[in-house]
C-alpha cells in the first residue's frame, strides 16, 4: 500500500526542494553578481552617458553637450599620434614576446642539467610587481650615467638617452614589459611543446631531416594554436599598458609613449576633463570589443583547421 | 663516435651560453636593483660601475622609513592583500559553485552575463568608478582598492577557475551526500569544497599577487602619504622636482621584491601552475 503514495507525494516534494535548491544558487551568486551590476556594468553605462557631457569638478556642474566629445577627439592631433604609438606598441610587444616566448620554450625543452634553474630565472619578472620592474629598468636606463650605456661605453658605443630619445623610448618601454612578461608565454610553450609526441621528430630524423627542417616543418605547425593563443593574451594585455609607462616615460618625451590608457588617465584625472576622457574610453571598450570578436573569429577558423 | 660526441659537447655549449646571455636581462635587473640599494649616492652613478658596493651603506633601510611612511605603506599593502584574498574566496568559491552545480533560472545567461568583464579592460569603466566611490564618500579609503577586486575582473576571473575546476569533477559524490541529507550549503562546505583545494590556492596565489601590484587604482583613489600602497610608496622616493631619489627607490624597492621573490622560489611550481592555469582561462 505505501508504494502507492510514494508517487503521489514525491513530485511535489521535489519541486519544493528544486525550489530551495534555486534559492541557494541565487544567494551562492548573490554578492558577484551584485558586484557586477554595481562595479562593472553600472559604471560601463555610465561612461556612455559621461562622454555625452561635460562635467566640472569644482562646481559639479553637468552639461549635455551631444557628439562633442566625439567631435573633439576627431580634430585632436594627439589622439592620432597615441593611437599609432598603441598599435606600434602592441605590434611591436607581441613580435618580441613571441618570437622570444618560443625561442626560450625551445632552448629549455629538454631534460638538460639546470634546466629548472633557467626557467625559474625567466619566470621571476613574471611574479614581480610591474612598478619594481619599471622602476629598476628606468635605473638601468639613465642618460649619461645609466648603466647600460656605461657598460656601452667600455666597449666603444655611445649610447642613446635611452628614454628621452622619441625612437629608443619606445623601444625600451616595449623591451622592459617583454622581460617581465616573456617567461608566462614560454611557459605556456613549454606546456604545449611537452604534448607533442617525440616519434614525430624522431621518424623525421631518421628520414633525414635536418633539426631545422623538423622545427620548421613539424614543431612549430603543431604549435600554430598555442601561438595564436599566447598573441591572443599578449595583444590585450598589450592594450592595458599604462604602469610602465607611466614610471618609465611618462608618455614621453614629446607624447612618443603616449598610449590610450595612459591619455585617458591624464584626460580624466590630470587634466579633469572626464567628457573627453570617458569618450576615449568608451572607444577603448570599443576597441577590445573588436578585438575580442576577431578572436572569435580567428579561433574558430583555427578549430576547423 | 669520438667526434660525434666533440660535436655534442660543443652543441650543449653553445646551448649554455645562448641560455646564459638570455638570462642576463631577467637576472641584473634584480642584483643591480640590490646592488644600489646599498650604494651612497655618491657611488650609485660612479664610472665604472661597480656591482659590489664599496662602502655598504646599510643606513638606507633605515632612511626609507623615515621619508614617508613606509613601513605603514608595507602593512597597508599586507592586508589589503589579505583582505581582498579573503573575499575573493567567499564570493567566488560559492558563486562558482553555484554556476557549475545548481540549477536555477539563469544560471547560463547570468555566468556568460559575467564573462563579459573579462572582454573588457578595468581602465574603462575607472572614470564612473571614481564618481561611484566619491559619490559614496570612499575616496581616499581603502575601500574601492578592497572591493573592485574582489566583484571586478579578478574576482570574475576567480569564479570562472573555481566553476572550471568544478566541473571536472564527477558529481556522484555530491549526489550522495545529499541523498544523506546533507543540504546544499553543508554539501557545498563539506564535500565540494574540499575537492577544488588546488583551485582554491590557485586563486588566492593570483589574486594576492594581483592587490599587492595593483596600480592604476590606488593611483586613482588615493592621495593620503599615510593610505598609500607598495606600488604608489616606491614611485614616491622624488625629490621636489619628481627626480627619483634613487637608492632610497631602489632600497625600498628591493624590501618590497624580495619577500615576494622568495616566497616564489619556495613554492615555484604552484606559483607557475596558477600563473598558466589563470593564462589558459580564455
Amino acid at each position: 500500500m505505501t508504494t502507492s503514495t510514494v508517487p503521489l507525494i514525491q513530485p511535489r516534494r521535489a519541486r519544493g526542494r528544486a525550489f530551495f535548491d534555486a534559492l541557494h544558487g541565487y544567494v551562492f551568486i548573490g554578492p558577484q553578481l551584485l558586484g557586477f551590476f554595481a562595479f562593472v556594468l553600472g559604471p560601463l553605462v555610465a561612461v556612455f552617458v559621461f562622454s555625452f557631457q561635460d562635467r566640472d569638478l569644482l562646481t559639479g556642474a553637468v552639461a549635455f553637450v551631444g557628439l562633442k566629445n566625439y567631435r573633439a577627439i576627431v580634430v585632436d592631433p594627439l589622439f592620432y599620434k597615441v593611437l599609432s604609438n598603441s598599435l606600434v606598441f602592441t605590434a611591436g610587444l607581441v613580435l618580441l614576446n613571441v618570437t622570444l616566448a618560443l625561442t626560450l620554450a625551445l632552448l629549455l625543452s629538454g631534460n638538460f642539467r639546470g634546466v629548472t634553474i633557467f626557467r625559474t630565472v625567466f619566470f621571476a619578472s613574471v611574479v614581480t610587481s610591474a612598478v619594481a620592474w619599471a622602476i629598476v629598468w628606468r635605473f638601468i636606463l639613465q642618460g649619461e650615467q645609466g648603466v647600460l650605456n656605461q657598460f656601452l661605453g667600455i666597449v666603444g658605443i655611445n649610447g642613446p638617452n635611452w628614454l628621452r630619445e622619441p625612437r629608443w623610448a619606445m623601444v625600451s618601454v616595449i623591451v622592459a614589459r617583454v622581460l617581465k612578461n616573456v617567461g608566462l608565454n614560454m611557459t605556456i610553450y613549454l606546456a604545449a611543446l611537452k604534448s607533442i609526441p617525440h616519434e614525430y621528430g624522431e621518424a623525421a630524423r631518421v628520414d633525414g631531416a635536418s633539426g631545422w627542417q623538423v622545427l620548421r616543418s613539424i614543431t612549430l605547425p603543431l604549435l600554430a594554436s598555442t601561438t595564436l593563443f599566447v598573441a591572443i593574451i599578449t595583444v590585450n594585455g598589450a592594450l592595458q599598458v599604462f604602469d610602465h609607462i607611466l614610471l618609465m616615460t611618462a608618455g614621453g618625451p614629446e607624447n612618443a609613449t603616449s598610449v590610450l590608457v595612459y591619455y585617458i588617465y591624464r584626460q580624466a584625472f590630470q587634466f579633469f576633463q572626464i567628457g573627453y576622457a570617458s569618450a576615449l574610453a568608451v572607444l577603448l571598450f570599443f576597441v577590445a570589443l573588436g578585438l575580442t570578436m576577431g578572436q572569435w573569429f580567428l579561433r574558430g577558423r583555427s578549430a576547423e583547421a | 663516435m669520438r667526434r660525434e660526441r666533440g660535436t655534442a659537447w660543443l652543441g650543449r655549449g653553445a646551448w649554455y651560453a645562448a641560455l646564459i646571455a638570455l638570462s642576463a636581462p631577467f637576472v641584473f635587473p634584480f642584483l643591480w636593483m640590490a646592488s644600489g640599494s646599498l650604494k651612497t649616492p655618491a657611488e650609485i652613478f660612479a664610472f665604472p660601475p661597480t656591482l659590489i658596493p664599496d662602502r655598504w651603506n646599510w643606513q638606507n633601510f633605515v632612511e626609507i622609513f623615515r621619508y614617508q611612511p613606509f613601513a605603514r605603506q608595507y602593512a597597508n599593502s599586507l592586508y589589503i592583500a589579505a583582505l581582498v584574498t579573503l573575499g575573493t574566496l567567499c564570493v567566488s568559491a560559492p558563486a562558482g559553485y553555484a554556476f557549475a552545480r545548481i540549477k536555477f533560472r539563469g544560471n547560463t545567461v547570468l555566468f556568460l552575463l559575467l564573462l563579459t568583464t573579462l572582454m573588457m579592460p578595468t581602465e574603462v569603466t575607472i572614470i564612473p568608478n571614481f564618481f561611484f566611490m566619491k559619490f559614496l564618500g570612499l575616496i581616499n579609503t581603502h575601500v574601492p582598492l578592497i572591493i573592485l577586486p574582489i566583484l571586478g575582473a579578478n574576482g570574475v576571473v576567480s569564479t570562472f577557475l573555481i566553476r572550471q575546476f568544478f566541473l571536472s569533477f564527477p558529481q556522484e559524490l555530491e549526489d550522495a551526500a545529499m541523498i544523506d541529507g546533507l543540504g546544499r550549503f553543508g554539501v557545498f562546505w563539506h564535500v565540494a569544497l574540499p575537492l577544488v583545494k588546488p583551485a582554491l590556492g590557485a586563486v588566492s596565489i593570483l589574486t594576492f599577487l594581483y592587490s599587492w601590484n595593483l596600480f592604476l587604482e590606488p593611483l586613482v583613489f588615493m592621495n593620503d602619504l599615510r593610505l598609500f600602497t607598495l606600488p604608489l610608496a616606491l614611485n614616491n622616493f622624488a625629490d621636489a622636482y619628481g627626480v627619483p631619489v634613487w637608492h632610497f627607490q631602489l632600497a625600498a624597492t628591493t624590501l618590497s621584491v624580495l619577500p615576494v621573490l622568495a616566497v616564489y622560489v619556495l613554492a615555484q611550481q604552484r606559483i607557475v601552475d596558477s600563473f598558466v592555469l589563470s593564462g589558459m582561462k580564455g
